[in-house]
């Protein structure tokens, strides 16, 4: 989708806002909020470009304007009600308690097999990799050019890119295609990219900062051939 | 297409509270969450996997040219010679900064950052203003926002984290740091060094243990 968390190249949002001495966590909820995408993925809620696209629906202005960890109790929600396990006006209900209740406390429910789920999550992860016998149909080297349609759903193809030029720099292998998984499609094991575009050839020579380049991932169906470079 | 018009609704911090409260209570009950495996996510990104884990990698590679060879290809690998690794690292690369060239990393899409070896991102690597601008005018950024001049004759080269691939920089090891250790060594890796937006401490700035 055309969204406005496309953000690379927009203007206007004004100087990086560098707090020292940051804390991890700002506020009490952003913890619970910050594990709004471990435990629904868990549960079986969303993939992790399903969790990305819940976001993106979000409303422009709330997206821009809003905490970064109340994006993930979006996207949670959003997918948890439209799974059925979540009650839209439970969830109002309870809103509306806690603010007359904030201190009230939560279920101490105890649960081994999440604390384990936790430190192995963070300790193995989860891959995206996916094998595929596919062979790859670009190589190192190749001049290739990301196509410059504006797909609907889910695509990590930055509009910035879109109609661009660039040369292959890696080659990664087979993942997760988010244009299908993220729309809640299979895994359709895809070949990845590194492509290197010029600053110069992405914002025009007069306008980019000098002697700057910009590498972007790609998967293979972003891409058609423009020749072989030297 | 169906048109549904998503809230427009700015919640205030209390709003968001409650809102997560009313949601992590539910959870709760569905079996889905613990507050105690909150607690544990929580206490493991503010104590135990942070930027150290990456200045450690730094350190080693400076001091180890055969681990460095390693890191360069195959980080995901190398890293896990140290035990580093795992959610939002499974497939890391590394990119070394040299005389001509320096590395920085950005995700302008969402906000990728490899959280095995520099912990979670910092509010303004998440922020619309980095994400936007990092890509368009990185020398101006680095330069006006940070107060890192990186020479023009320096190609400065962006990493738009797009993919599942995690990228992170290795910087150049200082001046003057001959014949100090490893540990001393990591003291002087910055979490800003490792993302590109600063160099590393040099010996003289650093006073730590």
């Amino acid at each position: 989708m055309n969204g406005v968390h496309d953000l690379g190249g927009t203007d206007g949002l004004g100087p990086v806002l560098v707090e020292e001495n940051e804390p991890v966590w700002h506020a009490e909820w952003e913890k619970a909020a910050f594990c709004m995408f471990p435990f629904p993925f868990a549960a079986g809620f969303f993939g992790v470009d399903m969790f990305r696209y819940g976001i993106e629906k979000m409303h422009p202005a709330v997206y821009l304007l809003s905490p970064y960890y109340e994006h993930w109790v979006h996207t949670a929600e959003h997918y948890g009600v439209e799974k059925g396990v979540l009650d839209p006006d439970e969830i109002e209900r309870r809103t509306q308690y806690y603010l007359k209740h904030p201190d009230e406390p939560l279920p101490g429910t105890k649960n081994p097999d999440l604390l384990a789920f936790a430190d192995a999550a963070v300790k193995h992860g989860v891959a995206a990799r996916r094998e595929s016998d596919a062979p790859p149909r670009f190589a190192v080297g190749d001049k290739v050019r990301i196509l410059d349609d504006s797909p609907r759903g889910h695509t990590r193809r930055a509009g910035y890119v879109r109609g661009k030029t660039g040369v292959i720099e890696l080659a990664h292998g087979t993942f997760l295609y988010p244009d299908s998984a993220g729309n809640g499609g299979g895994d359709d094991p895809t070949h990845v990219y590194t492509v290197r575009f010029d600053g110069a050839h992405l914002w025009g020579a007069g306008v980019a900062d000098p002697n700057t380049s910009v590498y972007f991932d790609v998967w293979e169906p972003y891409l058609e051939m423009e020749g072989t470079a030297q | 297409m169906t048109q549904v018009t998503p809230s427009t609704h700015i919640r205030s911090e209390a709003e968001i509270a409650a809102r997560v409260k009313a949601l992590e209570s539910i959870m709760i009950e569905k079996g889905i969450m613990t507050t105690e495996a909150v607690d544990r996510f929580a206490e493991i990104y503010e104590n135990e996997v942070g930027p150290r884990l990456g200045a450690s990698v730094v350190a080693r590679a400076w001091t180890d040219p055969e681990f460095k060879k390693r890191l360069i290809d195959d980080a995901t690998t190398a890293c896990a010679e140290m035990d580093i690794g795992g959610l939002q690292g499974e497939d890391m690369v590394v990119v070394e900064d040299t005389d001509t060239v320096h590395h920085v990393i950005v995700c302008t899409l969402c906000s990728c950052y490899p959280w095995p070896t520099l912990g979670l991102p910092p509010n303004w690597y998440k922020a619309p203003a980095y994400r936007s601008r990092m890509v368009r005018e990185p020398r101006t950024v680095l330069r006006e926002d940070f107060g890192y001049d990186v020479p023009d004759s320096v190609e400065i080269r962006v990493w738009d984290s797009s993919s599942e691939m995690r990228y992170w920089v290795l910087p150049q090891r200082p001046d003057g740091t001959d014949g100090m250790s490893e540990e001393e060594l990591a003291g002087l890796v910055t979490r800003d060094s490792m993302i590109g937006v600063g160099p590393p401490k040099s010996p003289s700035e650093d006073q730590s243990p």
